[in-house]
Parts: C-alpha cells; sequence; structure tokens
C-alpha cells in the first residue's frame, strides 16, 4: 500500500499537537542550516535509494516543512522518516537543503515524543541501543548469530561456531573480544556514561523504550556508583 | 533498469583553485577560535603527506604517531579490515597506536534510530580527539561514516557557540578539554597518500584484475569539499579515494554507471530492515557491475559498504541474481599485494561472498594458505599459545 498523505489520515491527533511538534522541530539549532526552502526540483529523489524502493521521497518531506504545512509534516514524521537510509545523497540539494538531515531532526522529534510509529520502527532495535549505550562499541562480534541473520546464509553460522577461536586469531591484542569490537577501558565506559547523563540521552530511550531504560540505568548506576559516581541518577 | 554506455573524456581537466572554492576554509577559523580560547586544535604531526580536496585545498595526512580510532563494524563482523591497516603500518615500520580508550562513535546508531542528540553526538566525538591528544598521537579515522559524522560534528563546533559552551562543559566534568584536529583524516586518505610506497613494495602483480569502486557516501557526501580529488582520476570529477590506489597498484578499474549510489546499508535498515539493504545492494550496484563491467573485486572503503555488498550477495543468489563478486577494503587490497597473508592478516575468512576465485588468479594458493591458518587456530584450540601474534602472522 502507498503512502497515505490525505489530511484524513490523523484527524484524530489535534491539529494543536501536530504543530507543537513541527515548532519543537523548528526550534532545533540545525534547523535553519538544513533547510533553505525547496525548488521542487526532485533531484534529491533522483538520487535518493530510499525512493527507489519505497514509496518515500525526499522532495516530499522538504517541500512540506519549507511549506509549513503542519498536517503533512505530522503524517510524514510517522509514516515515512524511517524509510531514509541517511546516506545524504541528498545534500547536491540546489537550494543547499539537506533533506537527510531534515529527516533526523523529524525523527528525533518523533523519538523525544514517544509517537508509537517511532517505537514501530524501532522495534528490535533495542539491543543495538543496549550494545551502543553500555558498552561503547556499537556492533560486536557475538552479534554474529544465524538466527539474527538468516538471510545472511550458512557463513554467519559458520563464524559464530567458531567465533572464540577466530578472535584469538587475529594479531592485534586489542581484538580478541567477542562482546565488543575491540577493548575498552573502563574508564572509558565511564567517560561516556557521564556524557549520556549530562546530554539528556537517557531521556529519549526513555521516551522510546521504559524496559530498555530500566535496563542500561540499572548497569549505569551501578558501574557509575563502583567508579566513585555515587552521586548520579538517571530518574 | 536502462543501463547508459560509460563515456570518457579522457583529455579534459579541471583544475581547482582554492581561492573561487565557494566554501570557507574550516581549519581557518578552528586556528581563529583557538586564538581566542575557545579550543585546541590538535596539529597533524611531521611528517606529513599532502594531497588536493575539491575545490583544490591542500589536506595534510599524517605519516605517523596516528591514533587509530576503530570501527565497531569494522572490528567486529569483518576484522581483517583493521588488521590490514595495522599491518600497513607495521610493514613500514610507523609508529601508531591502537588505543583501548576508545569508543565508537555511536553514528551508526544515531542515524539508524535517532537516540541520541547533538551535543552527546559533539561529546563523543571530542572525547575520543582528547584521548587521542592526550597520548600525543592524531586521530585516524577507520570509519567512513565516524570520518563523515566527525566532519559534521567539527563543523558544528565551529559554527554554534552554544554547542561549544556545552561540549565544553561536558569535557570539564571528564577533565578534558575541547579539542579539535586540524585535519579529519580517513584511513582510506592514508592508504591514497602512501600509494607509492605501497607500491614500491608490492611482491604480488595485480596487472590481471579488474576492479570496480563503490566510494562511500559518508566519505565524499558529507562535507563534501573535504574529500581528496585528483585531476589525473576521473578528470577530478569524483573523489579519487580508492581508484587512485588501486591504479598505483596495477589494478584495472572498470567504470559503472550507478558509481554515485549507496551501497543500501540504511543503518536501521541492515539491523532491522534489510529487505531493503539487499535489494538495492544487489539490484543497483552489484548487478549493474557485473553487467557493466563484470570485475574480479569489488573494493571499497567503509564499514557499511563492504557489509552491505557482500553480505547481501547470498540473497540474491537465492532469487538468481547476477550476484558472486567478492567484497574488500582497500587496506586489504594494499597489504595483499605487499604480501600479507590472505587468512593471517586479511581475514577473508570472514567475508561471504566466495573469494578464493579472486585470490588463485592472483596465483595463491588457498588450500595451502588456509591450512597455514588452520595450523596456528589449532594450536589455540589446543591451548598451546593463546593468540596468533604478529609473527605468527609473519611466518
Ligand atoms: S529539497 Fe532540494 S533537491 Fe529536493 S526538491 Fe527541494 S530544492 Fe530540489
Ligand atoms: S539521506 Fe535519506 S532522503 Fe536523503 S538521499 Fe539518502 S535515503 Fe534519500
Amino acid at each position: 500500500m502507498g503512502l497515505d498523505l490525505s489530511i484524513n489520515k490523523y484527524a484524530d491527533v489535534s491539529y494543536d499537537e501536530k504543530e507543537r511538534l513541527f515548532e519543537e522541530a523548528k526550534s532545533d539549532d540545525r534547523w535553519h542550516h538544513v533547510l533553505y526552502g525547496c525548488y521542487e526540483c526532485g533531484i534529491c529523489v533522483a538520487a535518493c535509494p530510499s525512493a527507489r524502493f519505497y514509496d518515500f521521497s525526499p522532495r516530499v518531506i522538504a517541500q512540506a516543512v519549507a511549506r509549513e504545512d503542519v498536517d503533512l509534516v505530522y503524517t510524514l514524521m510517522n509514516d515515512s522518516v524511517w524509510d531514509c537510509s541517511q546516506c545524504f545523497s541528498c545534500d547536491r540539494c540546489p537550494r543547499q537543503n539537506s533533506p537527510g538531515q531534515i529527516i533526523t531532526v523529524l525523527r528525533e522529534v518523533a523519538v523525544r515524543n514517544g509517537l508509537q510509529t517511532a517505537k514501530d520502527a524501532l522495534e528490535g532495535y533495542g539491543r543495538i541501543i543496549y550494545k551502543i549505550m553500555s558498552t561503547g562499541s556499537q556492533v560486536s562480534p557475538d552479534m554474529l548469530q544465524p538466527d539474527a541473520f538468516p538471510d545472511w546464509g550458512g557463513h554467519v553460522k559458520e563464524i559464530s561456531d567458531n567465533l572464540d577461536v577466530w578472535r584469538k586469531a587475529l594479531p592485534p591484542e586489542t581484538l580478541h573480544t567477542t562482546e565488543t569490537g575491540w577493548v575498552v577501558d573502563d574508564k572509558t565506559i565511564i567517560e561516556l556514561y557521564l556524557i549520556w547523563h549530562m546530554t539528556g540521552v537517557m531521556d529519549l530511550i526513555e521516551g522510546i523504550d521504559e524496559g530498555l531504560f530500566m535496563i542500561l540505568v540499572d548497569v549505569m548506576e551501578e558501574r557509575l556508583e563502583e567508579a566513585g559516581y555515587d552521586d548520579i541518577t538517571f530518574d | 533498469m536502462i543501463h547508459l554506455p560509460v563515456l570518457k573524456a579522457a583529455d579534459r581537466k579541471f583544475q581547482a583553485n582554492p581561492d573561487n572554492a565557494p566554501t570557507e576554509d574550516i581549519r581557518e577559523e578552528l586556528f581563529q577560535l583557538e586564538k581566542e580560547g575557545e579550543l585546541e586544535v590538535i596539529r597533524v604531526p611531521e611528517p606529513y603527506m599532502e594531497v588536493k580536496t575539491k575545490f583544490g585545498r591542500i589536506k595534510k595526512i599524517p605519516v605517523e604517531k596516528t591514533w587509530h580510532h576503530k570501527s565497531c563494524g569494522q572490528c567486529g563482523h569483518i576484522p581483517g579490515y583493521s588488521t590490514s591497516i595495522f599491518w600497513l603500518n607495521r610493514a613500514f615500520g610507523l609508529d601508531y597506536y591502537d588505543p583501548t580508550d576508545q569508543t565508537s562513535c555511536t553514528a551508526w546508531n544515531y542515524y539508524a534510530s535517532a537516540t541520541s542528540n547533538p551535543e552527546a553526538q559533539a561529546a563523543v566525538a571530542v572525547r575520543n580527539f582528547a584521548a587521542a591528544h592526550e597520548v600525543g598521537y592524531f586521530p585516524l579515522i577507520h570509519c567512513g561514516t565516524s570520518f563523515g559524522h566527525y566532519k559534521e560534528v567539527r563543523h558544528a563546533l565551529v559554527h554554534q557557540p552554544e554547542l561549544r559552551r556545552k561540549v565544553r562543559k561536558v569535557m570539564e566534568k571528564l577533565g578534558k578539554k575541547l579539542v579539535l584536529p586540524e585535519e579529519v583524516v580517513h584511513y582510506s586518505e592514508w592508504v591514497l597518500a602512501m600509494k607509492d610506497r605501497i607500491a614500491e613494495r608490492q611482491v604480488v602483480d595485480m596487472s590481471n584484475i579488474t576492479a570496480t569502486v563503490h566510494p562511500a557516501c559518508h566519505y565524499h557526501k558529507l562535507i563534501e569539499e573535504d574529500a581528496i580529488y585528483d585531476s589525473e582520476i576521473y578528470g577530478a570529477q569524483r573523489t579519487a579515494i580508492i581508484t587512485g590506489t588501486l591504479q598505483a597498484l596495477g589494478v584495472n578499474v572498470g567504470d559503472y554507471s550507478t558509481w554515485f549510489d549507496c551501497c543500501g546499508f540504511g543503518f536501521r535498515h541492515i539491523l532491522v530492515s534489510r529487505d531493503f539493504s539487499r535489494s538495492f545492494s544487489v539490484q543497483r550496484k552489484i548487478e549493474v557491475m557485473m553487467e557493466e563491467v563484470n570485475p574480479d573485486i569489488v573494493v571499497t572503503h567503509d564499514t557499511g559498504c563492504v557489509t552491505t555488498l557482500d553480505q547481501s550477495q547470498f540473497a540474491g543468489k537465492a532469487h538468481d541474481k547476477k550476484v558472486g563478486l567478492p567484497v574488500i577494503s582497500d587496506s586489504q587490497l594494499a597489504a595483499m599485494a605487499m604480501g600479507a597473508h590472505p587468512y593471517k592478516v586479511l581475514q577473508m575468512h570472514w567475508h561471504n561472498t566466495d573469494n578464493t576465485k579472486f585470490m588463485q588468479k592472483l596465483g595463491m594458493d588457498t588450500d595451502k594458505l588456509w591450512a597455514e591458518f588452520e595450523l596456528e587456530t589449532d594450536k589455540i584450540k589446543r591451548g598451546e599459545k593463546e593468540f596468533l601474534t604478529w609473527e605468527d602472522a609473519e611466518k
């Protein structure tokens, strides 16, 4: 089914609420560096990989935000932004827009406000967020499990069967890990947790996945306490 | 799909003049901010090599004293990628630093899920830069996305005083300074700048090989003026990265019409919505390369690109698509040219699409080489040795 851009799509959400979210996007410091209007020329679409695969158009998104079409922006924030593959091929826009970065900002607003469509888009993604936020390394060797990547064939099983030995058969001493991409110092992790704490990132996580938020808080508060930061809480 | 023949204007060259550049030189602004006491600039250590970027500006590439900002996707899933970069440094006897005081840039997660914000992203970047500076080394970025993202972060920090203020506050809490590098350097730029030295030490003839090149989106589309261009390569109409290295090694580089297209990685898509990644990668990249060039190998320079282009071919095969192209990084190919062991160093067994025929075409006895690797892993299994060392890798 194609993208439904009719005004009825989210008629149950008040105009004021849609406008509030749009204003939140517009108040982002980046907004005026990534949107200058829109010629509606479609050059971004020609370069866009997601437009070839989905009923998706960076032009429609740039056009909607440039025209300040509050209803349409709300629909796109729900039903379109997660199709973008964030390649930034659309940065060749002759109006100097970055449709990809407009989308980044809209996604952030969707996450911060806990929109159900954002939760749906990130379903199954929580384990990745957990990995990056708790270990400082987004991708780890032990993620290569056949049930996670069935479409990559028997090769993934071969790797997971041999994982411990193959990791030890890597010459750099930092790479003998399976749970993280490389050895990460304890001090480094603590510094990362302090960054999450001071920059409000955990509020975003809470908005999108409360269960994940609670697990992360447990892990992080315990390690911070061990490191002498017993005054830090994420509540 | 319509395939257009690729025409080349062999003699036409564009010489970029930095005085006509449409963008400001961010390094001048960086040094100005340093004078004003706003931040500290990490200088490129000497000796350095000079390359030209899109508008003809000179970019300094350090030879050594490099702090290797590793990539989680490379180290985690295609570790021969990073191992080859280290191997090249060791082969030239260069001083490099492989840190444990390093996190991922976290940009993969940000581009996938938006569960972060500019302040956190900038703080993660500056924390890593500061860690490099503290030990007296210069950051060399392994991942294309980290590279592009860090350039965006540097750009934002230079132009947004409020963001600087916030990040400085975070750094104070960590006992660190707000530092930014004079140049953001990707490892493939280092490989390209080193290409003649690599070619001098080449022991594997690659003149019978044809490759196609995929330049990573986040390398040449984010802060595009900072990618390397060379009037001798594609008439400076696209980045010289990878292609320049391959040509120096005698590899024949074949052109194809969808070179600008992304690989299909998608950040979120490759992890939880791979139908897009698979289809795009196979139909817009691999099949087009096969039809227009029929190369022996695809060479690229980023974590996500190697992963997507390589892993997607398994499903493509099941759908009778034209696939079967091995995919490796320029660092692996450069190390291979200099005689690095394909399994102990290049770790080719972590790649999915069969690459043995490619190596056999280069004259390698892949069965024998694999047996040599297994000899080492058997010792590890029996507990006779804990790890494969750099010395073992050279045997
Ligand atoms: S965003 Fe830019 S490229 Fe896309 S339609 Fe508008 S002006 Fe054209
Ligand atoms: S960043 Fe998103 S909108 Fe822009 S070209 Fe890539 S997929 Fe399309």
